[in-house]
């Protein structure tokens, strides 16, 4: 199943002008144990995706919520001459397309 | 507690000054007593424009609507109205146009106020004594580089709930403070009150969004917040909203890097013994939620710097080899322009293919899509030292992309589908974030009189 299709809530965000934070919540904590147990949920796999360093990745849990939250590197700053999402509002792709 | 109060309640207004709020909200808070009103300004959100040009990113006359409701209110009631990241980025002309406001709104309805105004502006040559070993990057920032600190344009640092207490020890009807942290906004009565900061820093977290905490989610609504000795509790005024333990714990998530906890120049505000309970149909109660006091005290910066000019053009794609050759028709036209345009030099400028439908917005992160789509819509963008270049780039980069040649042309009339006439677009000045970083150094932010 793909990331996108288990969460029912796949989302991304700016956190500041450097990072975007990718917001995945669940239902059940079946299917968020099942993601944070996934050998494909790693911040190795993560950075290959989006083709950025691993070491700036993190991965952060809140299970009250059954929420994960993924923080990734901007290759540019919001705003600036490279960037194409200024609010960072759509990077929760290619993570959505992960096969869990 | 050295309070002799045990319990305030305040407003937050809305999720942001100008994006608007209820009148049904207002009408049914104000059946309550309240302490103090508060509303925030501020966001890096739209990008660095906005702090780097000095204009406010929400339009006058939504900021004039807002305020005109409350600033009666505030009056008649006698409590004070806080304002935090004035006009957007908080520098002096944002922080001046609020102002400007302000006094019309005094004006046609003749009211009088003593305004503490608190500008956050950077005082001259700070950035390059700071860039000598006091500046640490933040949110994952780059290292900041000593040579840009005098292209900075509205340089900002963003104060916490110090200059604020100061302001309401001085009884000022309106605080109208520059760039502050969201929570200096909500935190600095209760905290001037005696309340417990990591209680009352982790309401104002939530206050400063509005009732984007409450389901249906609106940062274009208020919220009301109560603060006790060892709790707070939140509730929408709109009774067409409602607060449950999951939307204000999820609230935490947003904007943040980390769910359990968050930072401010007071310290680290610990949300991991957090328990979110509903009391009420629509009201949640918070608790556990503690300060962890920072071991050195520090400030975050904020500076853009100009980047150039913008101009684009915006034009659609039908023609199905002319969607398979995007690649060849752009290093054609990069070609050509760098060719013709004698008035820049090579790097002096950059040109720019968003091609929507095809890879505009992740690039290169995700693999080509093998089926292409039957129609892609391609913004052109042409950045330069002057609007004038930019403007002459995109008009060469325009036309040459309407008839550059590629492999199977059939449509050889021309590529492009131009929806406007004209159809290119001035963008004018871009923007970039250089300074987001924490100095330790200290900064001292005067609280200044205006009297209306």
């Amino acid at each position: 199943m793909r990331l996108y299709d288990i969460a029912f809530v796949c989302r991304s965000k700016n956190a500041g002008p450097f990072q975007v934070t990718v917001d995945l919540m669940f239902k059940d904590l079946q299917t968020y144990e099942q993601v944070l147990k996934s050998p494909a949920f790693t911040v190795e796999n993560i950075g290959k995706l989006y083709r950025t360093d691993s070491e700036k990745i993190c991965i952060k849990t809140f299970e009250q919520i059954l929420t994960i939250k993924v923080v990734l590197p901007r290759k540019c700053s919001s705003g600036s001459l490279l960037d194409s999402d200024v609010y960072g509002s759509q990077q929760h792709f290619p993570l959505g397309n992960l096969e869990i | 507690m050295s309070s002799e109060k045990k319990m305030l309640r305040y407003l937050s207004l809305c999720g942001l000054l100008g994006y608007g709020y209820a009148l049904e909200s207002l009408e049914n808070a104000l059946k309550e007593e309240l302490d103090f009103v508060g509303v925030d300004a501020g966001s890096t959100d739209p990008g660095p424009y906005y702090l780097g040009s000095g204009k406010n990113f929400v339009k006058n006359l939504q900021v004039k609507r807002d305020l005109s409701l409350i600033l009666p209110v505030i009056r008649k009631r006698n409590i004070p109205l806080i304002i935090g990241s004035s006009g957007g980025a908080g520098a002096a002309p944002h922080v001046n146009g609020t102002l400007e406001i302000i006094k019309e709104i005094a004006k046609e309805q003749d009211l009088s106020f003593r305004i503490a105004v608190i500008y956050s502006d950077l005082p001259e040559g700070f950035v390059k004594k700071a860039a000598n070993g006091h500046l640490f990057s933040c949110g994952g920032s780059p290292d900041f580089d000593p040579a840009m600190a005098d292209s900075l344009t509205n340089a900002v640092a963003q104060f916490g709930t110090a200059p604020i207490i100061e302001a309401l020890e001085k009884k000022f009807d309106i605080i109208l403070a520059g760039r502050c942290c969201d929570t200096a906004v909500f935190a600095s009565y209760p905290i001037w009150k005696g309340f417990d900061p990591g209680l009352a820093l982790h309401a104002a977290k939530i206050a400063e969004c509005g009732a984007l905490c409450a389901r249906p989610v609106g940062a274009n609504d208020s919220l009301m917040v109560e603060m006790y000795e060892d709790h707070f509790t939140v509730e929408p005024p709109n009774p067409a909203r409602t607060c449950t333990p999951d939307s204000v714990a999820a609230h935490s998530l947003y904007e943040q890097p980390d769910p359990n906890c968050f930072y401010e120049p007071e310290g680290k505000i610990d949300l991991s013994g957090c328990t979110f309970e509903q009391i009420g149909e629509r009201k949640v109660l918070v608790k556990g939620s503690h300060l962890v006091p920072a071991e050195k005290e520090t400030t975050k910066l904020e500076g853009a710097f100009l980047a150039g000019y913008r101009a684009i053009t915006i034009a659609g794609l039908r023609d199905p080899s002319g969607i398979r050759h995007l690649k060849e028709i752009e290093e054609g036209v990069r070609a050509s322009v760098a060719q013709s345009a004698n008035f820049v030099k090579e790097g002096e400028y950059s040109l720019r293919f968003l091609r929507y439908g095809l890879d505009a917005v992740t690039g290169d992160n995700e693999k080509e899509n093998p089926v292409l789509p039957r129609e892609v819509g391609l913004v052109i963008e042409a950045v330069a030292s002057t609007q004038e270049k930019a403007d002459a780039l995109v008009g060469l980069a325009r036309s040459k992309a309407l008839h550059q040649g590629f492999p199977d042309r059939k449509a050889t009339a021309g590529n492009l589908a131009f929806p406007f006439s004209p159809s290119d677009f001035s963008g004018g000045a871009v923007y970039e974030f250089a300074l987001y970083h924490l100095t330790d150094l200290p900064l001292e932010f005067e609280v200044k009189e205006v009297i209306i």
